[in-house]
């Protein structure tokens, strides 16, 4: 099985942990992991922007850095979404084809393609997981609250097997966080507040750390965080499978 | 007239105020969920009301035509009007044929888009709208902010205080019991005096040439039951096929709204009573023009329920007035493009695309991705320029790993050096309230390239 670690360009340039973190959990699941050092990003951001007409150079450079790997793993459920939804703008080749259907998101791919392993992890604090949009709606790791159906969630029987770990649940358990993308800017009044809400719910809640499987969402939590000096940590869901303290 | 991220930062000044209306919203969205956890093929539910609803659009002119001839058979005079001028200018005229002075009218979104009281009371004709939401709106003389809830951007005590200016009522301390009453019986007068009732309709069925009104408070039934003229204004998209295929509208409509099993009053009209004139107005005003936007024509399947604005994380913090458009939230962002897509450009961007909507959608438009496609055309058609070069840089940055790498190094060594005044100056929206990411040491890659490549 060949498969190649994709790490947005966010993820690159402002969390190497995270990606570090995905590649030793693959690693240690047996996976041997291939990093293409000519990948970039993913498109979404001039895309989300109303400009996709842009993104066609990002998307035949995935296109080209992926094409010969049996799965692409990454840690963000946003950037998974967008190259199996949105990369429709360019020609739908045998290769592309193959490359939107084998793009996986971490936990999808951990618990669906390698059959839910064994993790050995152990992390022994409160954790409140943010379930992040594009990844429970977008790409139904999990049942919605919006939906009628059974509940799961990939992310949560992952964390669930992690020794040590309380599971905090939350008032509002699938709300969205507010970084969506530019809006995150053009709209930083109502981002802000919805990021405000999400963080009181897993403040009031006795979070210690909050976690999701989308760094972006946990950049806008973080820097709210940050700023406001509030008493929690936030770590991507890598980070936690990945850790054995 | 704002944009909506103005509106929405004028709005959010006053955050109690929108914690107010978050919970109040959130709590009917909280209702729907536990009303259609009850429901346990809810999921087909929708997809057959999708699906009927497809078919319905995919062969309007055929249904429209079979309703048309159907409800003249029984009676009804049907008018087709192809703009709001035409709707308001029938109504009127059948107004004027009365010789009628007041009407009274149930809650339509459609008068509402055409503007019919604004060109009524400007030829003298006294209207009142019936429902109490729609009345209180109106005497606040606003718009409603909401397409099922249109005062719910009140709080009980401003009603209060707009009764006591506009009805003479007692100070109530925002007493619900109170003041409904004090509508009620004000409301009472105008019934029992209109000349005419008109009423919106919910669903219309192509093989009777009836149609169906739905309300909670029995309105529009009264004002019909009253009055010797009834009109009924309808969207061209209102139509279900059969009789049969209502239970599956009327099942998903209340409880997609309010949480309710089924509406109050779920009112048939079928042919004017003896000395009753009964009239329907088929309204396009935009309609063939969305049908013909093949990315876009699935929304004219909504059935307006007003479950994507309840659940929408940002309807909820930012009122349904910041949208600038009749018919508010995220249905309203994919609809409202197509009629001025310069004024409501900022609409299909007031979104995170979390898709809350698009999966409490009873018929299953997806909103979500309409908002998406939308983005695109607007850019296409009326490009922020600012934006449009940002995005043509970072595209050909996302091209170029060496580009990419180049600048991503040199972005990070300068956020390392510069000071903080500048980093956080005014034109970083993203500062105002959230830092920034820590700079890492090294990034992924170069992490990487030391401690993996070659190294297997």
């Amino acid at each position: 099985m060949k498969v190649a670690l994709f790490i947005p360009c966010y993820i690159d340039q402002f969390y190497p942990n995270v990606g570090i973190a995905t590649l030793e959990l693959l690693e240690k699941l047996g996976v041997e992991v291939d990093y293409p050092e000519q990948q970039t990003c993913c498109g979404q951001p001039m895309a989300n922007s109303g400009f996709e007409c842009y993104s066609k150079g990002s998307y035949e450079l995935f296109v080209k850095n992926f094409k010969n790997y049996d799965y692409i793993v990454s840690p963000s459920g946003s950037c998974v979404y967008h190259v199996r939804h949105h990369f429709n703008i360019i020609d739908q080749s045998a290769e592309v084809v193959h490359i939107r259907d084998k793009t996986y998101e971490l936990c999808d791919f951990i618990v669906n393609v390698l059959g839910n392993p064994q993790l050995k992890a152990s992390f022994s604090k409160k954790v409140g997981l943010h379930q992040s949009c594009h990844g429970l709606r977008g790409l139904r790791l999990g049942q919605c609250s919006e939906r009628v159906g059974e509940p799961f969630s990939f992310a949560e029987s992952l964390l669930k097997q992690v020794e040590g770990i309380e599971l905090i649940a939350l008032g509002r358990k699938d709300e969205c966080c507010g970084f969506g993308g530019t809006f995150a800017v053009s709209e930083e009044a109502i981002s802000v507040k919805m990021g405000k809400d999400r963080l009181a719910d897993h403040l009031e809640h006795g979070v210690e750390v909050l976690t999701g499987g989308d760094m972006s969402c946990l950049m806008h939590l973080g820097g709210l965080v940050k700023r406001g000096n509030q008493p929690i940590e936030v770590k991507h869901i890598a980070e936690i499978l990945n850790s054995s303290c | 007239m704002l944009t909506h991220p103005e509106a929405a930062a004028s709005f959010n000044k006053d955050e109690d105020r929108v914690n107010w209306h978050d919970k109040s919203l959130w709590f009917v969205r909280n209702k729907r969920d536990l009303a259609v956890n009850k429901i346990p093929k809810w999921e087909a539910l929708r997809e057959t009301a999708s699906q009927i609803k497809f078919n319905v659009l995919s062969n309007l002119d055929t249904y429209l035509e079979e309703f048309e001839g159907k409800a003249k058979a029984n009676g009804i005079q049907v008018h087709w009007a192809v703009d709001g001028d035409e709707h308001n200018r029938i109504v009127k005229s059948i107004l004027d044929k009365h010789q009628a002075k007041k009407m009274v009218k149930s809650k339509s979104m459609l008068t509402e888009e055409c503007h019919l009281n604004p060109y009524l009371e400007k030829h003298g004709i006294e209207v009142v709208d019936t429902d109490l939401g729609e009345r209180i709106v109106q005497l606040a003389k606003e718009p409603p902010s909401h397409i099922v809830m249109p005062a719910i951007h009140k709080k009980k005590e401003e009603i209060d205080e707009l009764f006591q200016e506009t009805m003479g009522t007692e100070p109530a301390n925002g007493d619900p019991q109170y003041l409904t009453n004090a509508a009620r019986e004000d409301l009472r007068e105008k019934f029992l005096n209109a000349d005419v009732a008109l009423t919106g309709v919910n669903f219309a069925i192509a093989d009777t040439g009836g149609f169906v009104v739905c309300t909670n408070e029995g309105n529009a039934d009264m004002g019909v039951h009253l009055a010797p003229v009834h009109i009924a204004c309808m969207g061209m998209e209102k139509l279900i096929p059969k009789l049969e295929h209502l239970g599956v509208f009327l099942r998903l409509l209340a409880r997609s709204a309010t949480g309710q099993s089924i509406t109050t009053y779920s009112s048939h009209f079928v042919k004017p009573r003896e000395g009753q004139e009964m009239h329907i107005v088929i309204v396009d005003n935009g309609r063939t023009e969305q049908l013909a936007r093949k990315d876009f024509l699935n929304s004219l399947k909504c059935i307006r329920c007003g479950a994507c604005m309840n659940t929408c994380p940002i309807y909820r913090r930012s009122g349904g007035h910041s949208y600038g458009s009749v018919v508010p939230g995220p249905i309203g962002s994919i609809l409202s493009p197509n009629t001025d897509m310069k004024k409501f450009s900022t609409l299909p961007f007031a979104s995170t695309l979390c898709g809350s909507c698009s999966d409490v959608c009873p018929v299953k438009i997806d909103i979500h991705s309409q908002l998406y496609k939308w983005r695109q055309v607007i850019m296409k058609e009326h490009p922020d320029k600012l934006k449009k070069a940002a995005m043509q840089v970072n595209g050909k940055v996302f091209k170029y790993p060496w580009l990419y790498d180049f600048l991503g190094g040199f972005a990070r060594k300068a956020l390392k050096i510069m000071p903080k005044g500048i980093i956080y100056s005014k034109l970083n929206a993203w500062g105002k309230q959230r830092d920034l990411p820590e700079v890492p040491e090294t990034n992924f890659k170069s992490w990487y390239k030391k401690n993996r490549r070659n190294n297997g």
